[in-house]
């Protein structure tokens, strides 16, 4: 057995193994400054219901969501600007105050990373501000990545442990994961 | 002998004279840490000096007596006894003068809470923020990444983190100092010689610890209070169109998100405050000289010139730059 792992082919296989190994550990703290190599935009119409005629959505899912929301540098940096932005002042370290709660199931306006970017951009009724012009794309998407990760939506290797301020709320790492509700929630 | 040791002295001074310098001291605390610093110099180096001595000696004597009589004589146990008392009486000698000064040193760095002023520093990545504090709250104000202390008056300095572990350390006014997320540290400044002199973060605080650096100015007495009068105030209104336009740009773009400039609707504390930008010599915590030309390049690529740092690249046209660039240098 030892002595077929000494075969070239198999040594070769097993480096490459480990350097894939390496590689996706690297993934989830690669940062990224400046706005290379992906183009910083952000999606220009995004579907935030799943309300369609004729049937389901059909909306391709940028592919930087799934960059961002798997990334530890781009959450943690969402932390900070959540803070920095004061979105605590209406959403409450995620708690909901006169905004809505960010730790929960339940979504208003879908709870893709995308259809998170696009309520930042956009606004949404009843208070939420439009921030597209104001905040950079890059920092948006790395807010959209927190605010999903506060529901538990993250890995849990990519999520931060510890917070740079005190905090009222439980480390992401220890969230239930509390996937979108498929439905909106029907309020009486 | 002692003539040429003084000149060996002076010279090695005079090549310490710095902006960035434990050994040319500039206030009294400094002074104190540099008093103890040549104190344990004086002491150590004897001390070096004669276990070498007795070491190579040992060496010697033993080669020359294996030469002459074949073997090595041992050494009769009452003067070994005496020689090792001495010895020992020798280094408590040392070390009790060395723990003594530096008790007394130690003391001699404790803030007295009676001073004449009062600021704040709270360290982030990766830059400075000073507050300088008063009861009245129309005498406070914001500045950013350099500090005036005015000449010979006691200065205390709360020292404060917003992110990580820092340290703040300007080593020819005093020594080094911690700064803690959550956690109130203090340190007296009392400098003793005006001139311009260089702080630096001493504790690895993240990648760009590098650039993180604090110009410190110890101004006259009239230089500090105008200076200081000139800091209360806000920023200049706009004089011309394309400063009307870099103001404009400022207040309704993503500037305005971190930066406050007072006088305009930008009021957030997330990054430096830049009311009065174009008064202090560096951008970025030092890591450029503030003129056009780095400033045109700061904000056209933060990330290029300070990569990681918190200020992002925007799209920005170059129209806009223009007029930003002129706009922050009018900020006088």
């Amino acid at each position: 057995m030892c002595l077929r792992f000494r075969h070239p082919d198999y040594r070769a296989l097993l480096a490459l193994l480990l350097a894939s190994l390496a590689l996706v550990g690297c993934e989830r703290e690669r940062r990224e400054y400046s706005t290379q190599p992906l183009p910083e935009t952000t999606p220009a119409t995004i579907a935030v219901s799943s309300l369609r005629p004729g049937g389901a959505a059909t909306f391709a899912a940028d592919p930087r969501g799934s960059h961002y929301q798997r990334n530890a540098y781009d959450i943690n940096q969402g932390e900070r600007m959540f803070r920095w932005f004061n979105c605590n002042g209406c959403h409450g370290s995620g708690g909901g105050d006169i905004g809505p709660a960010l730790m929960d199931a339940q979504w208003r306006y879908g709870g893709s990373i995308d259809q998170i970017v696009a309520s930042i951009v956009q606004g949404r009724p009843d208070g939420m501000p439009a921030f597209g012009g104001k905040i950079p794309p890059q920092q948006i998407w790395q807010l959209a990545a927190y605010v999903r990760a506060l529901s538990g939506n993250v890995p849990k290797d990519a999520a931060p442990s510890r917070s740079d301020t005190i905090s009222n709320t439980p480390p992401l790492t220890r969230m239930p994961e509390q996937p979108p509700a498929s439905e909106p929630a029907r309020h009486p | 002998m002692i003539g040429a040791l003084q000149t060996a002295a002076r010279l090695h001074a005079a090549a310490l004279a710095d902006v960035q310098s434990a050994l040319d001291p500039a206030a009294d605390q400094a002074q104190a840490i540099d008093g103890i610093w040549h104190l344990m110099l004086w002491v150590c180096v004897p001390m070096y000096l004669l276990v070498m001595a007795a070491l190579a000696f040992v060496v010697w004597r033993a080669r020359r007596q294996r030469r002459e009589r074949g073997d090595v004589a041992t050494a009769s146990e009452g003067s070994l006894y005496n020689g090792l008392g001495i010895w020992v009486v020798v280094v408590m000698l040392g070390l009790t003068v060395l723990t003594t000064a530096s008790y007394l040193v130690d003391r001699k760095l404790i803030p007295a809470q009676d001073a004449q002023v009062k600021i704040r520093i709270t360290a982030k990545q990766w830059w400075w923020q000073v507050e300088y504090l008063n009861d009245d709250p129309s005498q406070q104000f914001m500045t950013a990444n350099e500090l005036h202390l005015p000449l010979a008056q006691k200065t205390h300095v709360e020292l404060r983190s917003d992110d990580v572990i820092h340290s703040f350390w300007v080593p020819n006014l005093s020594g080094k100092r911690d700064m803690i997320p959550g956690r109130v540290n203090q340190i007296e400044l009392t400098p003793r010689r005006a001139g311009k002199y260089r702080g630096t973060c001493a504790e690895f605080c993240g990648l760009q610890h590098a650039k993180m650096s604090l110009l410190v100015y110890v101004d006259e007495e009239k230089n500090f209070a105008s200076w200081r009068s000139a800091q209360l105030g806000a920023a200049p209104s706009p004089g011309s169109e394309v400063l009307e336009h870099g103001k404009r740009y400022f207040e309704t773009t993503t500037c305005a998100m971190c930066h406050t400039i007072n006088g305009t609707t930008a009021h957030s504390l997330a990054g430096p405050d830049l009311t009065h930008l174009a008064s202090r010599s560096t951008i970025a915590a030092g890591a450029l000289p503030l003129n056009a030309g780095s400033l045109a390049a700061w904000l056209s690529d933060p990330q290029r010139q300070k990569p990681g740092t918190n200020m992002p690249t925007i799209d920005i046209e170059p129209d806009d730059l223009n007029a930003l660039v002129a706009y922050l240098l009018s900020l006088k």
